[in-house]
């Protein structure tokens, strides 16, 4: 279970341009829930998943995981316990680096990376299974560097190194926005697979309003630092991307917009 | 055949100094100016050893550590205390003036008379007497071998494999719940312990530590690993390894035959136009590659 306590977070603060996201933010995630989260640009849904993993720090207020504080510990001790795939597919893989090195690479987080051989050869039949299942043929191009794949194989295969070893949490920071619609279906129903599987406990943020529907647990919407809208289970399974439309607008005609 | 021999021993000890630079501007995408600074050190820890009577073989390792620990202070003062990475190497490499001059008593410290790994009691037993003249570059070339083979093995390892992916990648290695700034501490060890270790050979070769030997050891270098890699890019059955070390000699040529037609006073100019051309050279064919595509 994550749960985030009391979370201030600030810009700029002590500058003119001070900004309060977070005041007072609290959530909770059951484990295997898989959280589907939507809002405007600005509405902190980034922050909250930089806040989560690490990568940017919290002014106050406390993040728990099974009720073990880890707002102390950095970016790379959380990582043991989260797998994350960002909006840019460049970003989840190494360019310069072949399919099976990345592989390798993915396959030995958390372990100790000593003086071993890079790749382990009784390992590579393991890899190339992991990638036949995505079906785009990545298991023949084991010597092919990662760099001159394409966006969509190249999303594909961060998806796979983040959850090859054991995590509890797949953290999903619009991994498809970059892709083409017909990439992005493939992505989405790759990752439903693989949360399934694994049973994965997912924050997914996606401006996408028919993932958010239709893939799931529970549905999340965020504006200014807040949330505005929490639906799960049953009560999710009834809200279509008009209600969600329709919140949105709501919103902004209370800003004024 | 003696200016063959000359080329081919200066592109290979200063091959050394490629293989660091190569670690550091192409691995982990950090400009490391501790370079002059850490070529010198190498010299003068081995010039003062040497003098004090130590096997010289032994000066091989041990510069190369003093090396090491140079490159631990750039990565420390970059990681822990977030210095831009073209500052700390800057401070770094202004520190070790003074530690070279400190290290060697003197800005010049000549150990003519002294045994070196070139010329010693032990060779001259091998070869019965006599030590033949192609036994230096022979020694030069034993020497960069090890080093470029342990390399190799090296970068084939699992921390060889996060080396490599802190400079494509860094945020990978965070991913992978590494420390991304332990790794680069560890590359720049290893990068200036390369270059320090060229020192070292080079040192013992002119029989003489010359604190100034440094200055533009970074440009030599890079140039080595831009000719190389980029005139042997796609070869097959070519490590990027190899291809610094025939870039290094292949620099030293081109030197060495301007050099003959000039004063030795435009020695840094030369190397400076030539660098320059050769980037012009380097970077029109990646735009030629750029437009085919």
């Amino acid at each position: 279970m994550l749960e985030l306590k009391h979370i201030n977070k600030y810009y700029n603060p002590g500058t003119v341009n001070e900004m309060c996201l977070f005041q007072d933010f609290n959530l909770s995630i059951e484990k295997n829930e898989f959280v589907s989260v939507v809002g405007s640009n600005g509405s902190g849904k980034t922050s909250m998943l930089n806040l989560i993993c690490g990568s940017i720090d919290t002014d106050g207020g406390t993040i728990l995981i099974d009720g073990k504080d880890i707002s102390k510990e950095k970016e790379y001790q959380r990582a043991r316990y989260m797998g994350r795939v960002y909006q840019n597919p460049a970003m989840g893989t190494c360019p310069s680096m072949t399919i099976k090195e990345n592989m390798s690479l993915a396959d030995n987080k958390g372990k100790m990376f000593g003086l071993k051989a890079g790749t382990n050869k009784k390992r590579v039949d393991f890899y190339r299974e992991s990638l036949r299942q995505l079906g785009l043929g990545l298991e023949d191009k084991m010597d092919v560097k990662v760099g001159s794949l394409s966006g969509g194989q190249r999303q594909a295969m961060a998806l796979v190194m983040s959850t090859l070893t054991p995590i509890d949490f797949l953290i999903l920071d619009e991994h498809t926005a970059a892709l083409d619609p017909k990439t992005a279906e493939l992505i989405m129903e790759l990752t439903d697979k693989v949360v399934k599987e694994k049973k994965l406990t997912t924050i997914m943020v996606t401006h996408n309003l028919r993932y958010a529907v239709e893939y799931g647990s529970r549905l999340i919407m965020m504006h200014q630092g807040e949330i505005v809208m929490d639906y799960k289970g049953k009560e999710k399974d009834k809200i279509d991307t008009d209600d969600i439309l329709r919140k949105f607008n709501e919103i902004s005609i209370e800003c004024g917009n | 055949m003696d200016l063959l021999f000359t080329i081919l021993e200066q592109g290979l000890i200063y091959g050394l100094l490629a293989l660091g630079i190569y670690i550091t501007y192409k691995i982990l995408d950090f400009p490391d100016l501790t370079v002059d600074g850490s070529f010198p050190l190498g010299a003068a820890v081995t010039a003062i050893l040497i003098k004090n009577g130590m096997n010289p073989y032994l000066t091989l390792p041990i510069s190369f550590l003093a090396g090491g620990v140079a490159g631990i202070c750039t990565g420390l003062i970059h990681v822990k205390f977030k210095v831009r990475d073209l500052l700390s190497g800057v401070i770094v490499m202004t520190g070790l003036y003074t530690i070279n001059m400190l290290v060697a008593g003197t800005n010049n410290l000549p150990i003519f008379s002294c045994e070196n790994i070139f010329k010693n009691k032990w060779l001259e037993k091998l070869f019965g007497g006599e030590i033949p003249s192609y036994s230096k570059l022979l020694i030069i070339f034993i020497i960069v071998l090890i080093a470029k083979l342990l390399l190799d093995f090296f970068l084939n390892t699992q921390s060889g494999y996060l080396l490599r992916a802190v400079g494509d990648n860094d945020l990978l290695v965070t991913s992978l719940a590494k420390d991304k700034g332990n790794v680069k501490i560890i590359g720049l060890a290893i990068a200036n312990g390369l270059v320090s270790l060229s020192g070292c050979v080079f040192c013992q070769e002119q029989k003489v530590f010359e604190i100034s030997s440094g200055t533009g050891a970074l440009v030599l270098g890079l140039a080595s690993v831009i000719i190389g890699i980029s005139l042997l890019k796609g070869v097959p059955f070519i490590k990027a390894t190899t291809a610094v070390l025939i870039g290094s000699i292949l620099y030293k040529a081109c030197v060495a035959i301007a050099i003959r037609n000039f004063e030795p006073v435009f020695m840094k100019l030369i190397t400076a136009v030539l660098f320059l051309i050769i980037l012009i050279i380097s970077m029109d064919r990646k735009k030629k590659v750029k437009n085919n595509a």
